[in-house]
């Protein structure tokens, strides 16, 4: 549906991340198309993770460049040499970049309609009665309105889970990063989760997902890459890497999680 | 869930228990006997009566002197000093600590260096002698001015003889060595925050000040308002040792009318009781504002006590 776009959503090359003398990522190239949904998995400690928290700059890089919608994410070029952004400017670039957690971290003080308000009224300056109008809708669409005024520890997981990607949709991103998005819920939970996220995918976002769920991948991902020690081991179609695996690493992975 | 029959007693969730007709097992258990707590009590009782006995009758008390001083003018003067220097002083420390927490906390090394040497140099001082310092402070710098640094010109300048009050010097002193004490308190606050929370908040987009303002501090205050509270209700007493440069307040006040009438444990019991009013008043407004900033950490226990009463009503 958005195949126009000659640039792709996400543009990495060459990175790489070193966490004090270990090395995390060893040099990844990945394009993340526009409106296609990109399902990373691998062992842990692979650097799934780390990858995606390099794409909103939630960590610094070592070498290697990211571009999210064209923008180099980090520095600006200025003739032959890379500038370190200033806070104010990776903050904006942060702004249309969703990100959900493994632990969702919501905040604890804040009602759920609160927390989806958060953004809007703190970073994008909008009136309160605008923002809380928005947010009513945003819980409205993962399920959540008649759960409005209750606090995060007032709320299961799934709901506290669905909550947080309300408030990252409140900041209307242009890509949305899932880390591990289901991992820290009980298993009769995580459906609602990817219920919602099916349905953020089927509108046409852009997502990076870091997954142990393969169902999801295979239903949902338009691309499956497998990573381990920290370079891209496989990558493909979902159904068709799923179901015929190359890798003799990666189908001992699958042979773990499924 | 259905209940077919209308046997089950109402609001039972259990389709067993609905079947049968509940069987009432009361324990109306017989106490084993406590004699240790009873001769205790009464020693505590009878002790606690005599003490109220010797105090009620004993003459040198003057307990009508107490009573006639205890709305004196200078007196009250002396309590409205005193909550002056405490709250303003509580404000400034509070201010100078979350300055030198968030400057702790910084990646810079000179700001780390320059709020450690702060707290370090007046954490490792007496109070006593910061108090008659600041006092003297004129012996050492005798005129203030506001111009270039290092010995440049002077726009305004101010006599430090003119400045320094009692009442400047016990707000300099009481300030500056509460905010030492309260930036432990504060960065212990801060760093009780689950990291995640700014991670999510920097997601967003957020500044560091915003991250700072909206999501870290709030989640801190329920650390350090217990402290607070503490330092406040100590502070209440502690501007008692303004009275080593006459600084006005209530104890200064109750020894100059002592140095009068010669009333001396009369004036002294005078300041206590309005010492141990101050601080009842404090403890329960600590009280209140703990409650307010348990916003939802209360509905945890809220939420733990629901979840745990279906057990509760399981059949073993």
């Amino acid at each position: 549906m958005t195949a126009g776009h000659a640039e792709p959503m996400v543009k990495i090359r060459s990175l790489r991340k070193r966490f004090g003398s270990v090395e995390v990522l060893k040099g990844i190239d990945l394009d993340v198309p526009h409106g296609q949904v990109v399902c990373v998995v691998g062992p842990s400690g692979s650097g799934k993770s780390t990858l995606l928290r390099c794409v909103n700059r939630m960590e610094t890089i070592d070498s290697g460049r990211i571009w999210v919608d064209g923008e180099l994410m980090g520095y600006a070029e200025r003739g032959d040499r890379l500038h370190l952004l200033p806070p104010a400017e990776l903050c904006r670039q942060r702004r249309p970049i969703g990100m959900v957690f493994q632990r969702f971290h919501l905040f604890p003080h804040r009602t759920a309609v609160e927390n989806v308000m958060e953004g809007p009224v703190t970073v994008l300056r909008t009136s309160r009665a605008e923002a809380r109008r928005q947010a009513m809708e945003l819980l409205e669409r993962v399920g959540l309105a008649d759960r409005a005024g209750h606090y995060p520890a007032q709320l299961s997981g799934g709901q506290q889970q669905r909550v947080a990607i309300a408030r990252s949709l409140a900041m209307r991103p242009k890509l949305m990063l899932f880390d591990e998005p289901t991992s820290a819920l009980d298993p009769e939970l995580v459906q609602e989760v990817l219920a919602v996220m099916r349905d953020l995918a089927a509108s046409g976002m852009t997502m990076m997902v870091v997954t142990h769920e393969m169902g999801f991948a295979r239903e949902v991902g338009d691309q499956l890459v497998f990573v381990d020690g920290g370079v891209i081991v496989e990558r493909g179609d979902p159904r068709e890497v799923l179901a015929a695996p190359k890798n003799d690493r990666f189908r001992a992975f699958l042979g773990q999680v499924l | 869930m259905e209940v077919t029959s209308s046997g089950g007693a109402p609001g039972s969730r259990d389709e067993e228990a609905a079947a049968q007709p509940p069987v009432e097992l009361p324990i109306n258990a017989v106490r084993p006997p406590r004699p240790g707590r009873l001769i205790g009590a009464a020693v505590a009782l009878l002790f606690m009566a005599w003490l109220a006995y010797t105090i009620i009758v004993n003459e040198n008390l003057h307990w009508d002197v107490i009573v006639s001083f205890l709305m004196d003018g200078r007196i009250l003067g002396g309590l409205w000093v005193t909550i002056q220097l405490t709250v303003y002083s509580m404000v400034i420390g509070l201010i100078l600590g979350v300055l030198a927490a968030v400057m702790q906390l910084s990646d810079s090394p000179v700001l780390r260096g320059t709020s450690a040497l702060y707290t370090w140099f007046f954490r490792g001082t007496p109070l006593l002698v910061q108090l008659i310092f600041w006092f003297n402070i004129g012996l050492v710098f005798p005129s203030f001015g506001i111009g270039v640094p290092f010995d440049g010109p002077k726009l305004v300048e101010w006599q430090a003889n003119e400045l320094i009050t009692p009442f400047t010097a016990a707000l300099l002193g009481l300030a500056i060595n509460e905010g030492a004490y309260m930036a432990e308190i504060v960065r212990a606050g801060i760093r009780s925050v689950d990291p995640g929370q700014r991670e999510a908040a920097e997601a967003l987009g957020m500044s560091h000040r915003q991250v700072l303002r909206r999501v870290v501090l709030p989640q801190a205050m329920r650390v350090i308002i217990p402290p607070t509270g503490n330092q406040f209700i100590s502070m209440l007493k502690t501007t008692s040792m303004v009275s080593v440069i006459a600084g006005a307040e209530l104890l200064t006040v109750a020894q100059r009318i002592y140095l009068g009438n010669f009333e001396v444990i009369a004036m002294l019991i005078v300041a206590s009781i309005w010492y141990v009013v101050l601080t009842t008043i404090a403890s329960v407004g600590q009280h209140f504002i703990e409650k307010r900033f348990e916003r939802g950490h209360a509905a945890l226990g809220a939420r733990v006590r629901r979840n745990l009463r279906p057990f509760a009503k399981e059949p073993a």
